[in-house]
């Protein structure tokens, strides 16, 4: 095969691949034990994870109170963690749905690594909303609109926490759905490879019997599409109604009408972020530095660039139009967001998600490796920063003055965070151990692009 | 009969071998089994098959079976005693009233106890006293809790060993005969004693007993006033005070809104003369020069900061001044220039024979002084009447002085300590403590084993009040019943009935306080024909009075008066040096008497909000000198005692002076009240007069570390909110009915409007009744009685200190205590001014209409009702918080643990044993964990008011539902009724005050409450003062 590089547009996978090197390349890690940094990375996360689920026995055992919380800031790191944790799968979505019905082909070898990261963050920040209830135990099934035998009782249609159920469980849904889609052709390639027969075993249940017929490309492809439809309406409208729990209050500082357009932006602007950070890593570890390219990199930095300001005239406009409203407390709590008793959240949000991101205008830092990795780290620091700011800083000091209060994380507060750290490593290493990190068959699809000649 | 076997026959059936019998005599069940014999009606014998068949089976089983699910779902019942014969008056569900009186450490009340099944749960004023008018504060609601405590002594004790009372009895009759027969001296010691009958019984004894002496003292002594007024008139009393007669108050150093002499009493009246409206647009004025920021200081309109070694001073001054302008003669001294003190004399003068000077001085002389000035203005007959002693408070300081030295020097052989406990609450405690070891018997009443009681040989514990027979004259003329509302609990006895075992006597309390009432204030002439009707009556209305001859016990002595002016005027001799000190009344704890009491201790205190712990208040720039911040623990030694508490920064307070509260530091009161703080009677001055001022040789050291304080508010300023705070001054007032008051406005398309003109909502109908309240700023004197009353009422959960450190508090009530601020920029609005203004604002659910948290709620746990009220379902609560988020006023409260029955709540007395949980309201629900809780306007209430009015086929009258914080409001700033009843009296304010002083807080949001406050009016010149 001749090696010729196209003049018109960067190849998307560099390091002249054939097809079968695709194949071997991604599968490799898939049918080779685990390597030593692997068993370091799940140990950790796992012990991560154990520790989250003792500080969650206890936050379910004891009671909320475990938790900072108090009769001012009835939400702090629960609700923070879980607006975070959305907004992180957004990326996932984006990138699978919006960029494949805008036929961004770049976008065939991070899809996959993408949609696994929005699974786990879903399942992460769904954790939020269900731990910080009273009473989980009635909770869980009292927000589902099921007939029951209380009487006429049913849920409450008004209420944004309700429609919130609804957006993350349709949205976790869509997501599962599309993503293990996408993993069937994958998982028959390995299935096919198996020299082992429980992996074969394996693999032939995960791949639901693909054969690779035309029809079955053809289904494929059709239900990709259609999921791909579905999915799109989702990324405006998850976080659009999480922005909602807020938005359609009266405290002064979340009753803010741009709250959807600011929280959609956010949310992929962290989500990128977050694909950034394993991206990195994980074409390091596996070798992938071929078909995960800089140039991949460059173009989710724009993303970020762009998603980094739209965010940053969003908080300006905000702070803009409490002035301009002359709504008392409104102003007061803007002000005091920025210059009250939490303005190093404010500044800490600020300089992580607007300031840093600039940086990106200059080419070298957007081109590499090392600065893309830390500022994807900034941004969602920032981004954490971000939730907090609102919830907290809003909460604490609201109309009446005489119940302004002050919040302190606990123990508790840091481990049911960590709680989901360790759940979403464990999940994204086990994923990225046992299933193809990279659509093996899509990047087949791109491996010539379309100016290059064979 | 030795091979003989024995035979039991089973009848004689079997003996006589009955072929009836043979026929069954296999069979384990040989009688007719029911489930065979209606089986197809056939006969036994037919060739039908006997077994149970499959129907019947059937039918067994699922009878057991749903019989076995029915006692599985069932809770189990435990301890229910059905009656056997209902007791008449006890109707399980309906409560039962009782009138009583409560008269403890200074304070008389007469009460209302309300039972439900034979348990008193809950207390409120009683209306028909003339003294207290239905008055009451927080120490009395809470009493009830006393009576369920754990930590009660359940029967007498010998040396610490339990005994039985025909022991105790023949051992101290014996003690006592013999020292009596040597001619020893016995003390019998008691705080005030309010009591006729008790008093006449203690003479009796004396009379029995010759060598038997009553020492009478208090905590919050009023001797300098009985001794101030002995040398003004020539006889110690204390006088009634009228303080909604008087147009100008005067108070120097005197919280008689908090602790000084009555303050239930004048809590009502002060408010009498505070209120405005339409028709009244008048106001008393009102001065207070003090060194701490007290209660009273906050309400006042004009406040001076002076030191308490200046109080005389500021007397003296007072008192030439007014000498000057009537042309009396005036006394040495007086020089010092104190703010607003000319303003105060020209207004006393102005209004001659309507106003009022009180001094909260122990000094006779100060008293006397006073007493002159009262003299020059005409007040005595007005605002002041002598001839209606008060007896609340008739301690003798030098006595019990005398009584302490005697009994350290081995004076007194005996020594019975009847419901007191001075080795704590004395400033000579020490000594005494001491001295008890050397008496020959030693005897103490005290309900638990308190710091006095673990001294003595004998524990005699009294009765819980709620458990006595009683009577009290809290002033001459006034007289009241107190009786028991439920069985004693214990194998306890009351106090006096123990004094009739001690003298030797069989009869019953009861049987001496009817006597005594038969003989002295029964009269057959004015009162009913016969006794026993009489006695009813009483017994019914709690109270009774006759009328007093004005001038009986002394004459007014216009000679002795102005005589007794010049040596006073000398005799003061206060001179400060250095730092100051003031120890001073906490208004919950008081003396300490009730620091077991969890719903005391977390109340917070209304001006600096701090509950569960005593601190050393500061003023502003003495901490900003020495660089002390809240919370760093001092040391502050006077009188050569050190104490170690943490620092309150408070604004308002004198520079050089600092003020710590008695009451706390116990080590013997129970597990709740034991180690919270640090006991500070020891510092105070006893040379004859107890004297809490001390103005000398006070140091003050930093302590390492820091002790965080509890506190419920921890920002201080409104932040010039108008929408939340509205108020104005009287002349603005006067000119405009809305001073003060703002009005938002919404910019819409079609211009600026009201709030109330654009709404999403289509609002509520409300066909039948429509509840509401009005808050009267004006009014309201932060006292806090609303917070304890709705705890009681409403079995809310007490947190202790570190879940109140945690703003974690559970109180539906709060009491927003606000200062002004000298700035009004945005930050700067944070520091309070130097001598700050100050506005209650009682918050509670405000009900709204539209109400934010009801829309969020996922679950629909919290619903409107039909009357208007924002209901709470706690079963449906899942506990997602939101509606505490968006509640705007943050009166929600979460369960953030379970508090009742958990070991890591110790302090939540009221529900974590089985004693103290026959507090709870039967009617409220205990929360569970996870669920969010919130005021209800006593829906229990309102329901069962409604309920009533339906069984009785009308309407419900006004008044007759009242929820426990309005009912609780010693100075009715709070309204509660109906408001679709246009003759009812919340609808009268509301229409007098709709255009006027009446607001909606955090009106430009529109939630709509039904909650209206009434604007603060302060009489003053202008706002803000300097």
């Amino acid at each position: 095969m001749s090696v010729v590089v196209s003049s018109v547009r960067t190849p998307l996978i560099t390091g002249t691949k054939t097809l079968h090197d695709v194949s071997d390349d991604i599968c490799r890690y898939v049918e080779r034990p685990p390597s030593k940094s692997w068993m370091v990375a799940i140990a950790l996360s796992l012990a991560t994870l154990g520790f989250g689920v003792y500080c969650l026995y206890r936050t379910l055992w004891d009671g909320i109170g475990v938790w900072g919380l108090n009769k001012t800031v009835g939400w702090a790191w629960d609700i923070t963690n879980f607006v975070w944790w959305v907004g992180i799968g957004h990326a996932g979505t984006l990138i699978s749905a919006i960029l494949l019905l805008f036929r961004q082909k770049w976008r065939m070898s991070i899809n996959r690594a993408a949609e696994a990261m929005t699974i786990f963050a879903v399942i992460c920040a769904a954790t939020f909303p269900l731990i910080h209830m009273g009473r989980l135990w009635l909770g869980l099934y009292w927000v589902l609109p099921l007939p029951n035998t209380f009487g006429s009782l049913w849920v409450n249609f008004n209420s944004p926490l309700l429609w919130d159920v609804f957006a993350i469980t349709t949205y976790f849904t869509v997501s599962l759905v599309f993503w293990y889609l996408g993993l069937i052709p994958d998982f028959a390639t390995i299935r096919d490879r198996a020299k082992l027969p429980w992996r074969k075993k394996f693999y032939s249940a995960l791949s639901f019997g693909w054969t690779g017929k035309a029809r079955d490309w053809n289904h494929y492809e059709t239900v990709a599409l259609i999921l791909a439809g579905l999915a799109t309406p989702l990324v405006l409208s998850v976080h659009t109604i999480v922005s909602f729990d807020f938005a359609t209050s009266v405290i002064p500082g979340w009753h803010t009408t741009i709250f959807p357009p600011y929280f959609v932006a956010g949310a992929i602007f962290s989500g990128f972020a977050m694909v950034l950070t394993l991206l990195i890593i994980t074409r390091r570890v596996f070798h992938l530095e071929n078909y995960i390219t800089l140039y991949h990199m460059e173009l989710m930095n724009i993303v970020i660039i762009v998603t980094g300001s739209i965010v940053g005239i969003a908080y300006i406009t905000e702070l803009f139009m409490a002035w301009y409203s002359g709504v008392e407390a409104e102003w007061y709590a803007f002000r005091n967001r920025a210059l009250g008793p939490y303005w190093w959240a404010y500044f800490s949000m600020m300089t992580c998600n607007v300031v840093s991101p600039q940086l990106f205008w200059f080419k070298p830092i957007r081109r590499s490796i090392v600065s893309t990795f830390v500022l994807s780290i900034i941004v969602n620091i920032g981004m954490w920063f971000e939730r907090f700011v609102i919830i907290v800083t809003s909460l604490h000091r609201d109309y009446l003055p005489s119940s302004w209060a002050m919040f302190t994380p606990t123990l508790y507060d840091v481990g049911d965070f960590l709680l989901t750290f360790g759940f979403f490593f464990t999940a994204f290493l086990l994923f990225a151990k046992f299933f193809p990190v990279i659509n093996i068959a899509e990047v087949k699809t791109i491996l010539k692009s379309d100016s290059q000649k064979s | 009969m030795k091979e003989g076997k024995k035979v039991y026959w089973q009848g004689l059936e079997q003996l006589n071998q009955d072929p009836e019998f043979l026929k069954y005599a296999d069979k384990e069940f040989p009688e007719y089994l029911p489930v065979k014999e209606q089986k197809n009606g056939q006969p036994e014998d037919s060739n039908v098959d006997l077994g149970t068949d499959r129907r019947d089976f059937l039918k067994l089983m699922g009878f057991s079976v749903a019989a076995a699910s029915l006692a599985a779902c069932e809770a189990p019942v435990r301890k229910a005693i059905p009656y056997l014969n209902k007791p008449t008056d006890v109707d399980p569900g309906v409560a039962n009233y009782y009138a009583s009186t409560y008269s403890q450490d200074g304070d008389y009340c007469s009460v209302l106890v309300k039972t439900r099944e034979g348990r008193p749960i809950f207390i409120k004023g009683n209306k028909m006293s003339d003294v207290t008018q239905g008055s009451i504060n927080s120490r009395v609601i809470a009493s009830v809790l006393d009576l369920y405590n754990k930590d009660r002594l359940t029967g007498p004790k010998t040396k610490g060993q339990d005994s039985d009372w025909k022991t105790v009895d023949a051992e101290i009759n014996q003690k006592i005969s013999s020292i009596t027969n040597s001619g020893g001296k016995i003390a019998l010691v008691s705080k005030s004693v309010t009591s006729p009958s008790t008093l006449n019984l203690i003479s009796e004894i004396q009379e029995q007993y010759p060598g038997v002496e009553h020492i009478q003292y208090d905590v919050n002594s009023n001797y300098g006033i009985r001794k101030g007024n002995e040398m003004s008139f020539g006889v110690g009393f204390v006088p009634a005070y009228d303080f909604s007669k008087a147009k100008t108050i005067v108070s120097i150093n005197a919280d008689f809104l908090g602790s000084w002499v009555s303050p239930i009493e004048y809590s009502r009246q002060y408010a009498q003369g505070r209120k405005v409206g339409k028709s009244k647009k008048k106001m008393s004025r009102h001065f207070q020069l003090e060194s701490l920021f007290t209660m009273t200081g906050a309400s006042a309109d004009y406040r001076s900061k002076i030191r308490p070694s200046e109080e005389g001073d500021v007397v003296k001054a007072l008192y030439n001044m007014l000498a000057a302008k009537t042309g009396g003669a005036s006394v040495s001294g007086g020089d010092g220039s104190y703010n607003y003190l000319d303003q105060a004399a020209d207004e006393l003068l102005r209004s001659k024979g309507k106003s009022l000077v009180v001094c909260g001085s122990n000094d006779p002389n100060v008293q006397t002084l006073v007493n002159g000035i009262n003299y020059m203005l005409e007040n005595y007959g007005q605002t002041i009447d002598p001839s209606k002693g008060n007896t609340s408070r008739q301690g003798d300081d030098r006595r019990m002085v005398d009584f302490a030295n005697g009994l350290s020097s081995g004076e007194y052989k005996g020594v019975v300590f009847l419901n007191c406990n001075p080795v704590y609450d004395h400033p000579l405690g020490g000594k005494i403590k001491e001295g008890i070891k050397k008496a020959l018997l030693s005897i103490s009443t005290a309900m638990v084993s308190d710091e006095t009681a673990v001294e003595v040989q004998y524990n005699c514990p009294s009765h819980h009040f709620l458990e006595s027979w009683n009577d009290s004259m809290p002033r001459k003329g006034s007289y009241s019943l107190a009786q028991p509302t439920i069985n004693p609990l214990f194998n306890t006895r009351q106090a006096e009935e123990s004094l009739l075992r001690f003298a030797g006597r069989d009869d019953s309390y009861y049987d001496y306080v009817r006597n005594y009432w038969k003989e002295n204030v029964y009269n057959a002439e004015t009162a009913e024909k016969s006794f026993d009707l009489f006695w009813d009556r009483c017994l019914h209305d709690g109270v009774h009075e006759v009328e007093t001859p004005s001038e009986e016990g002394f004459d007014m002595v216009p000679v002795l008066i102005s005589e007794s002016m010049g040596t006073a005027a000398s005799g003061i001799s206060a001179e400060g040096q250095g730092m100051e000190l003031v120890i001073y009344e906490s208004h919950n704890i008081g003396s300490g008497e009730m620091a077991n009491n969890p719903w005391l201790q977390e109340t917070p205190d209304p001006i600096s909000k701090v509950c569960w712990d005593n601190y050393i208040s500061i003023s502003v720039p003495d901490a900003k000198e020495q660089g002390i911040n809240q919370d760093d623990l001092l040391t502050l030694t006077a009188s050569g005692k050190s104490v170690t508490l943490p620092a309150l920064i408070q604004p308002g307070q004198t520079a050089g002076v600092l003020g710590v509260a008695y009451g706390y530091g116990r080590t013997n009161s129970g597990k709740v009240g034991d180690g919270i703080g640090a006991n500070v009677y020891p510092m105070a001055g006893s040379d004859g007069y107890v004297n809490y001022s001390i103005t000398k040789g006070v140091s003050l050291a930093k302590a390492t570390g820091t002790r965080k304080l509890a506190q419920t508010q921890t920002h201080h300023t409104y932040m010039g909110r108008d929408f939340v705070i509205q108020e104005t001054t009287l002349n603005e007032y006067k000119k405009d009915a809305w001073a003060g008051r703002s009005f938002p406005k919404i910019s819409t398309y079609d211009g600026k409007t009201a709030p109330k003109n654009i709404s999403l909502w289509k609002g509520h109908k409300y066909p039948n009744h429509h509840w509401g309240m009005v808050v009267d700023l004006n009014s309201c004197t932060g006292c806090s009685a609303c917070i304890v009353s709705c705890n009681s009422e409403n079995n809310i959960p007490v947190v202790g200190r570190d879940e109140v450190i945690n703003r974690r508090e559970m109180h539906w009530l709060r009491v927003d205590r606000y200062y002004s601020s000298d700035s009004d920029h945005w930050q700067g609005g944070e520091v309070p001014s130097d001598n700050p203004e100050v506005v209650f604002q009682p918050m509670m659910c405000q009900q709204c209409n539209n109400a934010p948290c009801e829309t969020v709620c996922p679950v629909a746990a919290t619903t409107h009702s039909t009357e208007g009220l924002n209901q709470m379902a706690y079963n449906r609560c899942i506990g997602t918080r939101y509606c505490a988020n968006n509640c705007p006023y943050k009166v929600r409260r979460f369960n953030w643990f379970k508090y009742h029955d958990n070991r890591q709540f110790p302090d939540n007395l009221g529900m974590n044993n089985d004693l103290g949980k026959m507090v709870l309201n039967p009617d409220v629900t205990v929360r569970s964990r996870g669920v969010m809780e919130k005021c209800t306007f006593c829906v229990q209430r309102v329901q069962e008011g409604k309920l009533t009015a339906k069984k009785e086929g009308r309407k419900v009258k006004d008044g007759e539902i009242t929820t426990a914080c309005a009912e609780a409001c010693p100075t009715e700033a709070l309204v509660f009724g109906d408001m679709n009843d246009p003759k009812s009296r919340i609808s009268e304010v509301l229409s007098s005050e709709n255009k006027e002083r009446a607001f909606h807080a955090l009106e430009a949001i529109r939630v709509a409450p039904n909650v209206s406050y009434l604007t603060k009016v302060r009489n003053k010149e202008k706002s803000n003062q300097a």
